[in-house]
């Protein structure tokens, strides 16, 4: 049997954050706050895939997600699938999914929508995955991917 | 509608709709009835606005209810710094209806959240201003009979005005035809056609205001406003092309009525106004009786 050569080193236990599109890489490793944690992380970028032109991939070692921050991922990598790893074999994949109402994770690009104004939650209802758009459920905008920040 | 907020023309049903029509109609025929004598309404008004204040007040005394609140936000505790959560919260203690105008978009929607009681909206920014659509709806009921089937003349700034959005957005439930009739750089937004389209509902876009307005039965005008404009050559080009004059309604159908959501600048030419066609001034006051008729039936008197 030839073993397939990883372009990205294997981790022993933690997560596999696969498909990520090669231009997002940078804002999921910011949204996950992957800059400012101690484990070990690998990542490649520019990869060859069947599914999306070129991906990038992370590899977080130790490190398990809880459902809120996958969320978060959605927004910029709604086709990421995740791999949990414990010793060295896959035991769940996760695929990510935005859900139908956003709630306290992107901001809305109108300034003069109270959500920018007051402290409080930002909520949106899910209006297109790809293109993205998501519709403000107070001031009734749509935020569409180019102007996407995540909180 | 017990206890409902209107934050948005699209939180009413179209049953809903035409009940507040006929209860508007109502309240013409006998405008004072003291409903709302045990009643504290709250009147809080972030942003001056007379016309819409002073109808809602009007609509209130009528009914025998009273009045608290603020007319601008500099004699609000908000000029002291004050989230809007709390003024909302302290405000639903003392009263049992808020009438809110805000300059931020959204803001009448996350009141309605954080308050106790319904709340209305009467404006908030750019957003909505529900109430100004059901009494335009109100006044097309009662100068045409009927909501049904009718061709609908939009005029001016279709791009940022939110009067004609919501209007568009209300009057789609009726199968209206509509007739968009604006400078290029102001036309109707693609999210409001592709509604349009979706819904199977016939519109016609036009750049000069010509004698196709013949086919109108409602010729609704707006103001161009300077301050939409980036560019002032702009605006001088525009300024004067959609002008209404009582020339041009000489080949017009009998039940045409032009409406205004006012303040008008130079858009309709005074030598309109005596014009049995005109009907803005009357559209005004038809306010009244449907913030009348949208107050009652809120609070569970009608």
């Amino acid at each position: 049997m030839t073993k397939k050569e990883l372009s990205v080193r294997a981790i022993k236990n933690g997560t596999v954050i696969d498909h990520i599109p090669a231009t997002h890489l940078f804002k999921v490793i910011s949204i996950l706050g992957l800059d400012k944690i101690t484990d070990q992380i690998t990542f490649g970028t520019n990869l060859k895939s069947k599914q999306q032109g070129h991906k990038a991939i992370i590899k977080v070692a130790k490190k398990y997600f809880a459902d809120e921050d996958i969320n978060k991922i959605a927004l910029v990598a709604p086709f990421a699938k995740l791999n949990i790893i414990e010793d060295y074999q896959v035991v769940e994949k996760k695929v990510v999914e935005i859900p139908e109402q956003i709630v306290g994770i992107a901001k809305c690009f109108n300034p003069k929508c109270i959500t920018n104004n007051e402290n409080m939650t930002t909520r949106f209802s899910l209006v297109e995955k790809s293109p993205l758009a998501l519709k403000c459920q107070y001031c009734e905008k749509i935020t569409n991917e180019a102007h996407l920040e995540v909180l | 509608m017990k206890n409902k907020s209107l934050v948005s023309i699209t939180d009413f049903s179209k049953e809903e709709i035409l009940r507040i029509v006929e209860l508007a109609a109502e309240f013409e025929a006998n405008p004072n009835q003291k409903l709302m004598d045990d009643k504290v309404v709250s009147s809080l008004f972030f942003e001056p606005s007379t016309r819409t204040r002073l109808s809602f007040e009007t609509a209130i005394q009528r009914l025998g209810g009273r009045i608290i609140g603020f007319t601008d936000s500099s004699s609000s505790s908000t000029s002291k710094g004050e989230s809007l959560n709390d003024t909302i919260k302290m405000v639903s203690n003392y009263s049992d209806l808020i009438v809110m105008r805000h300059p931020l978009e959204g803001s009448a929607r996350y009141a309605s959240e954080v308050s106790d009681v319904p709340v209305i909206n009467a404006g908030d920014g750019a957003n909505q201003h529900p109430t100004q659509t059901l009494l335009d709806m109100y006044s097309i009921y009662k100068t045409q009979g009927t909501l049904d089937n009718l061709n609908i003349f939009l005029v001016g700034d279709l791009k940022y005005g939110r009067t004609v959005h919501s209007l568009l957005m209300a009057m789609s439930q009726f199968n209206p035809t509509f007739n968009f009739i604006s400078p290029d750089s102001l036309k109707m937004p693609d999210e409001y056609k592709l509604f349009l389209d979706k819904k199977g509902i016939k519109y016609y876009e036009h750049l000069e205001f010509t004698d196709i307005i013949e086919e109108a039965d409602i010729l609704y005008m707006t103001r161009v406003q300077r301050e939409r404009f980036s560019d002032p050559i702009e605006y001088e080009k525009v300024k004067n092309v959609y002008v209404l004059r009582n020339s041009m309604l000489d080949n017009t159908k009998d039940n045409l009525r032009i409406l205004h959501p006012l303040p008008r600048v130079n858009e309709i030419h005074t030598d309109v106004d005596a014009n049995p066609k005109a009907y803005y001034f009357e559209q005004a006051e038809n306010g009244v009786y449907a913030r009348m008729a949208i107050m009652a039936s809120i609070l569970g008197l009608k």
